[in-house]
Parts: structure tokens; sequence; C-alpha cells
């Protein structure tokens, strides 16, 4: 198993702990030098995901910033995700799993209800069918934000690679039970998701898949840090994120 | 690869509308339903930054992993259907003499610059400039919020199947051009891109011709 090697951290150190059940949504605050650790439970999760600035939710995650500033199109452990502004909202200080989308988006209510059927409140409450677009949509109304702020987004435990002609492929059996990816937070960050399932992912079912949350305090990277030292990017990047709280 | 070309049959002295867009300058402009768009790379290898937003209601916008995941391709041709977050098809390209436009790249800013560069670059121009003072102009409540990730057209930008995603050198030479037709009344905005730190431009940004033909 990959996941045998896991970091650990002392229990005492823990904030909170929490469920969310697949299929739902969820949004908190994660605050700068905190560790929000996300756990695909059993096996096949995918975790639609962003990031805003706490204090100024025009700043947020760009996808492109970050794929540019590390030459990659993927994350895992030793990457960031950089904001629009040139700063460090978090680091992955650990990650089992490998591979995080950050180029496929959200599943929306016509992909669901093609590749799922109808499942409505009306009939099947609690375990109607939801959809990654609506759900992110729905927290981030929460703050005051909506549509216009549901940019490009990662998609935790999910894989999609590319061959050379550029053709997109999405890999079954990414993530496996127990698989845990630890984002440590740099800036005061709102974060939203969704446990919907990934907009590629070929299963005929409705099947999302819970996730545990647990937060603690982690302290933020330090100068010898891996991700803070990755490339000349991330240590830009961090100093102008160290600026912001000076 | 060597992507498939199409030309297109338009000919120019038809066109209903003409403009340069000089090196580092925004363009904005709507186009109807049916009305086909071109761009022009007169000097070659220029990267074109470029958005679109629906006339009607400008929520809804070109969305980069919608585009990519409804075709299955992180490359942008003939064929390609430029879709907006809501599912639907804003624009198709209908003609490409480049053969393959990046959806990954973003744009520039002051802010990326100084990251990807060095922090005393953050003073050079860039895309995010242009089109901010271009919605500034416009001046119809839109702002930095309203700059999702964007298409470079003309611009190369390689994944390989390992993950990795680099900034090559440019495929397209002067006189290539990508054409499309508006499904929708949609509102382009351009940056023709300043960038003089890679290889987008070929270090050396150069101006760019839009044409429009009644549909």
């Amino acid at each position: 198993m990959s996941n045998t090697a896991v970091t650990t951290f002392e229990p005492s150190l823990v904030l909170w702990e929490e469920r969310v059940p697949g299929g739902t949504h969820w949004s908190g605050v994660l605050r700068r030098g905190n560790a929000l650790r996300v756990a695909d439970i059993g096996g096949g999760a995918n975790v639609s995901m962003l990031f805003y600035n706490y204090e100024d939710k025009l700043e947020r995650y760009n996808m492109a910033d970050t794929l540019k500033g590390q030459h990659t199109v993927y994350l895992t452990k030793g990457h960031v995700c950089y904001s629009d502004m040139g700063r460090v909202l978090c680091s992955i200080s650990e990650d089992t799993c490998g591979w995080h989308d950050t180029i496929s988006g959200v599943s929306n209510a016509s992909q669901v209800r093609r590749k799922y059927g109808q499942a409505r409140y009306q009939e099947h409450r609690n375990g109607y069918y939801r959809n990654g677009f609506d759900s992110l949509v729905n927290e981030l109304g929460k703050y005051g934000l909506g549509k216009r702020d549901l940019v490009a987004n990662l998609n935790l435990f999910s894989k999609v690679s590319m061959d050379d002609d550029g053709n997109m492929r999405f890999q079954e059996g990414n993530s496996s039970a127990g698989d845990v990816i630890d984002l440590r937070f740099e800036m005061n960050t709102l974060v939203v998701l969704s446990t919907c399932q990934h907009p590629l992912d070929k299963g005929s079912k409705y099947d999302p898949k819970d996730i545990d949350l647990t937060v603690w305090r982690s302290g933020t990277a330090g100068v010898e840090d891996p991700c803070r030292n990755a490339c000349a990017e991330n240590q830009r990047a961090f100093i102008n994120t160290e600026r912001l709280f000076a | 690869m060597s992507p498939e070309l199409t030309e297109s049959r338009l000919a120019v002295e038809d066109a209903a509308f003409r403009e340069v867009v000089a090196a580092g300058e925004p363009f904005m402009k709507q186009l109807e339903k049916g009305q086909v768009f071109r761009i022009l790379d007169l000097e070659g290898n220029q990267a074109v930054d470029t958005l679109f937003y629906s006339a009607r209601d400008m929520q809804e916008r070109y969305d980069a992993n919608t585009t990519i995941r409804e075709q299955g391709n992180i490359y942008l041709t003939t064929g390609s259907i430029l879709r907006s977050n809501e599912g639907k098809p804003m624009l198709t390209i209908v003609a490409d003499t480049c053969g393959r436009h990046d959806t990954l790249g973003g744009a520039c800013s002051a802010e990326s610059n100084a990251v990807r560069y060095a922090l005393e670059k953050r003073h050079m121009h860039s895309c995010r400039d242009s089109f901010l003072m271009a919605l500034a102009e416009w001046d119809n409540g839109l702002s930095k919020r309203d700059l999702p990730s964007n298409i470079n057209f003309f611009m190369n930008v390689p994944v390989t199947p390992e993950g990795e995603l680099t900034f090559e050198d440019g495929i397209s030479e002067a006189g290539r051009y990508v054409e499309m037709r508006a499904e929708m009344e949609v509102i382009v905005l351009i940056s023709n891109c300043p960038q003089l730190n890679n290889p987008c431009n070929a270090y050396n940004p150069t101006p760019v011709e839009v044409l429009v033909w009644e549909s």
C-alpha cells in the first residue's frame, strides 16, 4: 500500500475533525499555520476544492499560475497552490496518493442526470443526486460569492493525464482506502469543497465517497521546507506571502 | 504530433471589420450569433490571450475546464467548441492554420511575473493589466473577479504523459490564423501578449489582426 508511510502528528495538536459524506458540500476557514488533512476513507473519493483569501476574497486559487510556476499539470507532495496575486495559499506537506487533478473542473446538473439518471429530493430526501457546480455555488453564496467566482478547481484524489496529442484520460483506482493529502495553510483561507464524483469518472453508478477532515496546528513552512525550496518560483511566492503578514 | 490544418474559404476583402491590435494592447468587441471571427498572427509566434463573455449574461463566460473536458483534449483546433461555465457552446473553431492552441497557461500578470522570473519583474507590462484596463474602460461592473483562465491562441504549452508542463517555442508563423463562428452573442476580450520573459512571443511581441465576417 502506498499509504503506510504517512507522516503523523501529536494528537494534542488536533483542533477539530469532521466527516463529510459523499455527494455533499462544505466550507470553512483555515488559518495560517494550521493544516488540513483530507482522507479518502474507502478509496475512490473525489474532492472538488477551491481556495480564497479570507480577508480579500478577490484573491483566489489560480490554476494557470500554479501550473506554470511549478511546471506541472497535477499536484502532489512538495507542490503549493498559488493565488492570482503571486502568493501561496497552501502547501502540500504530505500526500500518499501521488496525483491530484487540476484541469477537469466540476460536474454539473445535466451531466449528472445524463450519467446517473435522476433522483430528486421529493422522492429521495437527502439521498438526492447532487453535482459539483451547484454544490460549490451553494457554498460560495454564503460568503457573497457566486458563479463568477467559481474558477478552475482542484479535484483531490483524481488523476487525469494526457497523451502526447493532448487526449485526456481518467485513471480509475488512483486513490486507495486510507490515502491522505495534507494542505498546510500559509494564508487565512476560505476553503469550499464538494464531494461529488469527478466529472470524468467512468462509473455509471451515482456513488460519491465520504471523506474525513482533520485540522491541526502544524505551523507554516520553515526555511528548510521542501515545498518552499522545490523551485525558485515557490521561494519567491513564499516571500510575497510573508510580506503580507509582516 | 503534426496537427491537421484547415484553411478558411472566406476572403479577406469580404470582411466586414478589420483592425490591427498592436503588441501589448487589449481589444474588445461584441460578435453577433453567426458572425465569423479571425485572429491573424501577422509576424508569427505571437500569443493572443482571449476571453469570451455571453453578451446577454456576463456571468456566463468561456470556461477552460468545461471546454477541454467535453472534447477530451487539452488543445484547441478546428472543430473545438469553446464552451461556457454553463456548458453551452459559445463559439466553434472553423479554420486553423496553426494547429494547436493552449488552454492551460492562463494570462501573465505583474504578480505571476514576479513569482516566475524575479521579484523586480513586477513592473513589466502584462496581459492582466491589459485585461483590467479594457474592463475599466468598458465600465460594465466587471473586475479581476471576472477574469477566468483564458485561451492562448498560437501559444505552445505541451504537457507530457508524466504531467510535466512547459512553455516552448511557438508553432505559429507569420500569416497563420484561427477562425471561429459565434454560436451566441459574445463579447470577445483580447490581450495581445506583452510577455518578454519566455518564448511564447519569441521574445518579441508583435501585432495581430482581427477580422469579422457577417454570417
